[in-house]
């Protein structure tokens, strides 16, 4: 009995899972339905490769088999775990990929620039979604939050933003009001002591509520003058912008982009490096002992909180006046989440968590442009990819995670 | 936690200080009244934090009125007409919530309201028992929804596709929805059990799937209602529907035998928590995995059945959306928001099988009122849930209604509420 469950450890089990996958997508997508067109990638607007997409397929599928065998035989430390999940699930999805392009009804190209423009841009919201989980969580409180404090941010930008005729106004109130949804959050779990897993899903409701009420009396009704808020304008950066793809695909956005990104630099350098990181850490870590030490607990968990909530606060703004659209009833849908998933995929720490959301953002971004060019897949699995590789993620592919020890445990002085 | 917190008072040179609480009870019936209604109890904390919920709440009617926004628009010239629209507004509001919940003169059927009320009640009671069971065990199941998706699933695929004798096939089609749900809700207990995968994460990912699902499932060949464009699934049979309980009286009653099963699945969780050897096990996992580990329960296990357990009431709730409403078919919006709501029922009714029933009644009444109040007022339905939310985060924070209302210490504003437990 334990010989058997000591041979099928975690990198073996992936392993079987990997060869199992990897001989299907080798023979439904190559042998019983194969891709038929060639498929051509367009890296530039003048540079393209175009390759016969059945070998590719063929191809893929045999890496992934290969890994998943190398994991049986040989690989079997832990270490080898996440990178070897990484190329086997990575050549699946461009086998994927690959078999729905060349078997769309109306072109066979895949614009990649586009794709991972189109990454980025999804992924935007979820950067600023998780960070502020890290931001709240690293200090020891539950963000389940997320979601409202993005509802009331897209409010807020295209409220604000519409009746003051400046986007730049928008965003400065949908900061400030993730940052009073957080605050509430921060009042009812530190000096109320309210579970705050159970609190975090109520504030939802109560942002899904108060937006609902207000977008249906004032905003539907007069949309001309609470609802149109413009957008931001892209920036491109001078000379960086010209670079053939990264130009394109990292330089040419408008400032949600660029400040999400600086943001997860800064907020890595902050909880590393400086005096504020430490306590925020250690608070989160061992209240008693930073409390013992003199650093305020409770202080730090409400700066900490609110300052998620702000950040949360801008990254709703982008979905409203840096998309350029219209605020709408729920129109965060789900994407809260998605970011606290992205937040545990990518254990806490903000470069793992931005990683995590470009890769739901690269999920998003594929899932787009298949249904786009009508694939045979039904749009509606598509749409579920990301909440599935959410669950595989959740399930097996992180293992045990381990959130700070103080999360969601509130401090009584004692 | 605060009483945790106090040094044990065991030092004998040290008299301990008698607790606000013990004081004598006054033995005079009307002294024990104002007692009751001045001290932090339950019941008191519920009440309370219903009417600070309301007061809050009138905020926003004022602000989605018309009349009361323009008024408040030349506050300086005429203040008082600023207050006195306001008051209108928000009486009306509130005078419609109650006949839409309780009690319509203008209704043909002096039960009309009721039966609305009982409708709503009905479905909450099933996915609110769902979560507080899970609550029990010191789980979160937030994915109701999901669970009552495919409860709604299986009941009217059990409906269209058998065709059995009256009674009978209401019967296959409910337990049809009861093993739905409990599938699905499976899914997350097994996977804390065997991964630790946290179930507030897999439940919100398994309610998406479930949505996109039906929305695909309706319009599928075999699956839509052939007669119709529109995303719809054909209907159950007439016996598989479950049947209305006042049919005989005038005004089109919808209440059916949805809430009758509501009140028996919330005695049956009710013995299962409290009279069973898996209840006790349940409770034991819920209050200490570790030590109920050491007493030799099999925790990972008890995660799997109550997650299934708790599935499969969700899954009855979804069914008696869909197989007991018009029009007795899937549409992408068939079970509503039953799920999420379920979270504040259990909450509201503390995670106790008929606290749950009680706060099924209250939400039901909010929900039924909301409908005439939009009706009336033209206050959006969405107000429910601002309602909804302020209510449970007050009794979640009863130390805060204790506050605001001055009230005295009891037992209500003492414990804090720990249902889950952060990650």
């Amino acid at each position: 009995m334990t010989t058997v469950a000591q041979f099928w450890n975690r990198n073996r089990i992936a392993g079987a899972v990997y060869v199992l996958l990897g001989l299907l997508a080798v023979l439904y997508f190559g042998v019983s339905n194969p891709a038929k067109n060639d498929v051509t990638l367009r890296l530039t607007a003048d540079t393209s490769l175009t390759f016969g997409a059945r070998p590719v397929i063929i191809v893929l599928g045999l890496v992934t088999v290969a890994v998943g065998v190398a994991l049986l035989a040989v690989l079997t430390a832990r270490s080898h775990f996440a990178w070897t999940a990484g190329v086997a699930l990575g050549a699946l999805v461009l086998a994927f990929l690959f078999w729905g392009t060349s078997l769309a009804k109306t072109l066979h190209t895949i614009p990649v620039e586009a794709l991972l423009y189109g990454t980025l841009i999804a992924a935007t919201p979820l950067i600023f979604g998780a960070l502020a989980g890290v931001l709240c969580e690293r200090s020891g409180v539950v963000n389940i939050n997320i979601e409202g404090q993005l509802l009331v941010g897209a409010f807020a930008g295209a409220l604000v933003g519409t009746m003051t005729k400046s986007v730049w106004a928008g965003l400065i109130a949908a900061g400030v009001c993730g940052a009073l949804m957080a605050a509430l959050l921060a009042v009812f779990a530190i000096k109320y002591l309210v579970d705050q897993v159970v609190l975090g899903v109520v504030l939802n409701v109560l942002a899904f509520g108060i937006t609902g009420v207000i977008y249906e009396r004032l905003m539907q009704p007069n949309a001309a003058e609470y609802n149109n808020a413009g957008q931001f304008k892209p920036w491109e950066v001078p000379g960086l912008s010209d670079i053939p793809l990264l130009g394109p695909v990292l330089f040419r956005h408008n400032l949600f982009v660029y400040l999400a990104l600086a943001l997860v630099a800064a907020i890595t350098f902050a909880l590393f490096y400086t005096r504020w990181g430490l306590r925020t850490r250690a608070v989160g870590e061992h209240p008693t002992a930073a409390d013992t030490l003199g650093i305020k607990v409770r202080l730090v968990r409400y700066r900490n909180t609110i300052m998620g909530g702000f950040v949360a606060g801008l990254g709703g703004a982008m979905l409203t006046i840096g998309a350029g659209v219209t605020f709408n009833k729920e129109m965060t849908a789900g994407k809260g989440f998605i970011a606290l998933a992205a937040l545990i995929f990518g254990r806490w720490s903000p470069v793992g968590a931005m990683l995590a959301a470009l890769l739901f953002g690269f999920a998003d971004a594929m899932q787009q442009f298949l249904s786009s060019v009508i694939s045979p897949v039904p749009s509606q699995f598509l749409q579920m990819a990301p909440y599935l590789a959410t669950l595989f993620a959740v399930a097996g592919l992180v293992g045990k995670v381990r959130a700070p020890a103080a999360d969601g445990k509130p401090y009584v002085k004692g | 936690m605060t009483d945790e917190a106090k040094p044990p008072a065991a030092e004998p040179e040290r008299t301990v200080p008698p607790e606000k609480d013990v004081a004598p009870r006054p033995n005079r019936p009307f002294r024990i009244f104002i007692e009751e209604l001045t001290t932090a109890s339950t019941f008191m904390v519920t009440v309370l934090a219903v009417v600070l919920a309301l007061l809050v709440g009138s905020i926003l009617v004022i602000i989605s009125n018309d009349s009361a926004r323009e008024a408040w628009g030349y506050f300086f010239a005429a203040p008082l007409d600023a207050f006195e629209m306001s008051w209108y507004a928000v009486r009306d509001a509130y005078v419609a919530l109650f006949q839409g919940a309780i009690y319509d003169p203008a209704k043909p059927s002096a039960w009309g309201s009721i039966s609305e009320t009982l409708t709503y009640a009905a479905p909450l009671t099933f996915t609110g028992l769902s979560v507080a069971l899970a609550f029990r065990a010191g789980l979160f199941n937030i994915g109701a929804q999901g669970q009552a998706v495919f409860g709604a699933i299986f009941g009217v695929l059990a409906g269209f596709l058998l065709h059995l004798p009256p009674v009978l096939h209401m019967l296959v089609a409910l337990v049809c929805a009861l093993i739905g749900g409990a599938l699905w809700g499976f899914i997350p207990g097994i996977l804390k059990a065997k991964t630790g995968a946290h179930e507030v994460i897999t439940t919100i990912m398994l309610n998406n799937i479930a949505g996109i699902f039906l929305i695909w499932l309706v319009v599928q060949k075999g699956f839509q209602n052939p007669e119709r464009t529109d995303a719809i699934s054909k209907s159950a049979e007439e016996n598989a529907r479950l049947p209305r309980l006042l049919g005989f009286l005038e005004g089109d009653l919808r209440v059916n035998l949805a809430i009758v099963l509501a009140v028996l699945a919330a005695a049956g969780v009710s013995w299962l928590l409290n009279r069973s050897t898996f209840g006790f096990e349940l409770r034991a996992v819920g209050g200490n995995p570790d030590a109920a580990k050491t007493a030799g329960m099999n925790v990972a296990m008890t995660y799997a059945l109550v997650m299934a357990v708790a599935g499969g009431l969700a899954g009855l709730g979804g069914a008696s959306m869909s197989l007991g409403l018009l029009p007795f078919a899937l549409t992408p919006g068939v079970i509503a928001n039953i799920g999420f709501d379920g979270i504040t029922v259990a909450l509201l009714g503390r995670a106790k099988p008929w606290g749950v029933l009680a706060g099924a009644l209250l939400m039901g009444g909010l929900q039924a009122g909301a409908v005439k109040m939009n009706a009336v007022g033209g206050v959006p339905t969405d107000m429910v849930y601002v309602l909804q939310a302020l209510i449970v985060i007050f009794i979640a924070a009863p130390a805060l209604i204790k506050t605001v209302f001055r009230l005295r210490d009891g037992k209500a504003s003492r414990s804090t509420a720990t249902l889950a437990k952060g990650w």
